[in-house]
């Protein structure tokens, strides 16, 4: 769990993009993706961001990154103010800030050979002699489950959870001290992505890791997380320790989002919160908060003005005008 | 006691031919029933042959794929004897189903209303007046806010979680008795997957439809299904009721399913798993195809793993099905 020291600190981040149209591609609005996120992340923890599509948790991650610009806003990684650094000087950090991605079909080059993709990350940043190569690149392999016989392969021969595990050792690779993981198992079968998880949570006590484990499945973010941050269309909603969070979430989105998963297990009856309509566009976000279009408990205020994020509990962070109003009981509050 | 059926799959094979010529046996050997009015769930990995099953039903097999042999005996007929002419009554009519992609099913170039007024043209001798009042009703059963507006509407100009919805108005528009839902929400979020469920269930009750429901998560199958069929590397390995296979599940790969699955209500420090992987047709064992996967493995494995009936219709393929009870236990 994480010491109290903060790894990594977001103040305010907005990330808008640019809508287009007609012939000169003129710019005739903007997607607020991410619009005004702040957070901090500790040493060692796993914070599990979660949120539907189209919330920004993604882009949020590419942000944080530097693999997407900010628009806003501001990113500290270990103390230092890294959001408007050159890329001369962020190259070094990027050593300690790696990413794994949901995809492992076009995260890994296909002309590669699996020797190749490791031992580049290795080379560019220096971190293993040029005589130590093939003995680290074997050792990163068998630590992720895999053969060292594999190094000579090629990515296409190996079936998708096997292609997680080489990004995880590539992830790896680097001793890295931040690890972004977006959708990192959502593409494995069940069985697999049980076998992946595990090896996430090895891989974190071993080598002293910090998570922003981005998903939008909560069950899986339950297993790995220490505090969960909950997000809808660029906003964080709710941002809570795991057990407060699952045991009382105060959000009305939260509460929906959680009754929304099934449980298997035909014993287990539970209140059903069924949400109406789509999430709005974040190109047109409804005015005031942001989900009082959708929200069962949404009073007039909540059209007008948009609620701040605060901290009702120790710990416990929530941006709504009622929070606690909407429990997993069904009952008003 | 016996069940009444409304359909039934009968040692259904599907084969097909990759490239290089080789067959890939994708079913192989597929037995299950489905009684009118209630839901079955065919759940297993990728590629352990649900899809091809559910597709197979309705006689939609990809070129390079053929059915190599068994029944599918749909209220007593088999529809693999069908003429081509024949099925296409069966499709849409009496069987129809929905698929994961809603953008991949309905047609980008005609607007909701033509595409479901198509199908009840097709299959009701109504004016063209009447059906459109019909897809408009089915529309609104869906829950589509304003729907004569959305018929004019062309799919882009609708979202996932309406355009999956317009599907099942489609679909249902012929009052089918069975249904079969191919992963109908894995392409959604989870409140719109929530709503989308909620709409199957009670759609269901009003229509009295049997739901042939094929999905990986076992959440889903909690909720939905009263009876379920578990199927792994072509074959069924477990069918039973919804309780047989939660409950006193007795084939080592349910067991493993079940308990590498990530609970909401649960805190787990870590998760059971399934060592290996799911191995591809071109390579599946032979005897058990779960073998170098299961903790019960030994030699009588590598022979075709017996049929063991429970009674009330929980059926196990297991060599070792006596041993698998002991190994159940509180999670």
């Amino acid at each position: 769990m994480g010491n109290g020291e903060v790894l990594l600190r977001v103040e305010n981040l907005k990330k808008y993009f640019p809508l287009r149209a007609g012939v000169f591609k003129k710019v005739v609005g903007w997607i607020r993706a991410v619009d005004g996120v702040s957070f901090e992340v500790f040493s060692g923890e796993t914070l599990g961001i979660v949120g539907e599509s189209g919330c920004g948790k993604s882009t949020l991650g590419m942000t944080i990154l530097r693999l997407l610009e900010p628009t806003e806003g501001r990113i500290f990684f270990a103390g230092q103010d890294i959001t408007r650094l050159p890329p001369a000087k962020l190259r070094p950090i990027r050593k300690d800030m790696q990413m794994i991605f949901q995809d492992p079909f076009s995260s890994l080059n296909p002309r590669m050979t699996i020797q190749a993709i490791l031992e580049e990350g290795l080379r560019v940043h220096r971190v293993v002699p040029r005589d130590a190569m093939q003995k680290e690149v074997e050792m990163l392999l068998e630590r992720v489950g895999l053969s060292r016989d594999y190094v000579r392969r090629f990515p296409h021969e190996f079936s998708g959870g096997q292609r997680q595990r080489i990004s995880i050792a590539r992830a790896i690779a680097l001793r890295p001290r931040l690890v972004i993981a977006d959708e990192a198992l959502s593409s494995l079968d069940v069985s697999v992505r049980a076998q992946v998880l595990n090896l996430l949570q090895e891989l974190k006590r071993e080598y002293s890791l910090t998570y922003l484990f981005i998903s939008h499945d909560l069950a899986v973010v339950r297993q790995i997380s220490h505090r969960i941050l909950v997000m809808y269309l660029g906003k964080v909603v709710e941002l809570a320790p795991k057990e407060a969070f699952f045991a009382r979430p105060l959000h009305p989105y939260s509460v929906a989002l959680i009754s929304a998963v099934p449980i298997p297990d035909p014993g287990v009856r539970k209140v059903r919160i069924i949400l109406s309509g789509d999430v709005p566009s974040p190109l047109h976000p409804p005015s005031g908060c942001r989900f009082h279009t959708r929200c069962p408990r949404a009073q007039e205020i909540c059209a007008m003005t948009e609620p701040p994020l605060l901290e009702v509990e120790p710990g416990h962070f929530v941006a709504c005008h009622f929070p606690g109003s909407l429990t997993l009981e069904g009952t008003s509050g | 006691m016996k069940e009444p059926v409304l359909l039934e799959v009968r040692n259904l094979k599907v084969y097909f031919r990759n490239d290089e010529g080789l067959e890939l046996r994708a079913v192989d050997g597929v037995s299950f029933t489905v009684p009118p009015g209630k839901t079955v769930a065919l759940v297993g990995e990728s590629g352990c042959g649900k899809s091809v099953t559910a597709l197979a039903i309705l006689r939609l097999v990809e070129a390079n794929g053929r059915i190599a042999g068994g029944e599918v005996l749909f209220e007593g007929k088999n529809l693999l004897a069908l003429s081509e002419r024949e099925m296409q009554r069966v499709r849409g009519k009496e069987i129809a189903i929905i698929f994961q992609e809603p953008s991949a099913a309905l047609n980008p170039v005609y607007t909701v209303g033509e595409q479901i007024v198509e199908a009840i043209l097709l299959h009701q001798s109504v004016s063209r007046e009447k059906a459109r009042a019909l897809a408009e009703e089915m529309l609104h059963l869906v829950g589509i806010p304003e729907p004569r507006k959305r018929l004019n509407e062309y799919p882009h100009e609708l979202s996932g979680g309406m355009k999956q919805r317009a599907m099942i108005a489609m679909a249902l528009s012929c009052r089918p008795k069975l249904l079969i839902a191919d992963e109908p929400t894995t392409s959604l979020d989870v409140t719109i997957q929530a709503q989308i469920l909620e709409l199957l269930r009670e759609l269901q009750r009003q229509i009295g439809m049997a739901i042939l429901l094929i999905t990986h998560d076992l959440g889903i199958v909690a909720d939905m299904a009263d009876e379920v069929v578990v199927m792994y590397a072509g074959k069924v390995v477990e069918r039973g009721t919804k309780y047989d296979i939660f409950k006193r599940c007795r084939h080592p790969y349910t067991l493993g399913l079940l308990r590498s699955v990530p609970r909401l209500d649960v805190d787990e420090n870590a998760l059971a798993s399934i060592p290996g992987f799911v191995p591809d047709p071109l390579h599946f064992p032979e005897g058990c195809r779960f073998r170098g996967r299961c903790f019960l493995e030994d030699e009588t494995c590598a022979t075709e793993p017996p049929e063991v009936a429970l009674g009330d219709g929980h059926v196990v393929y297991c060599h070792h099905a006596a041993l698998s009870e002991v190994c159940h236990g509180e999670r």
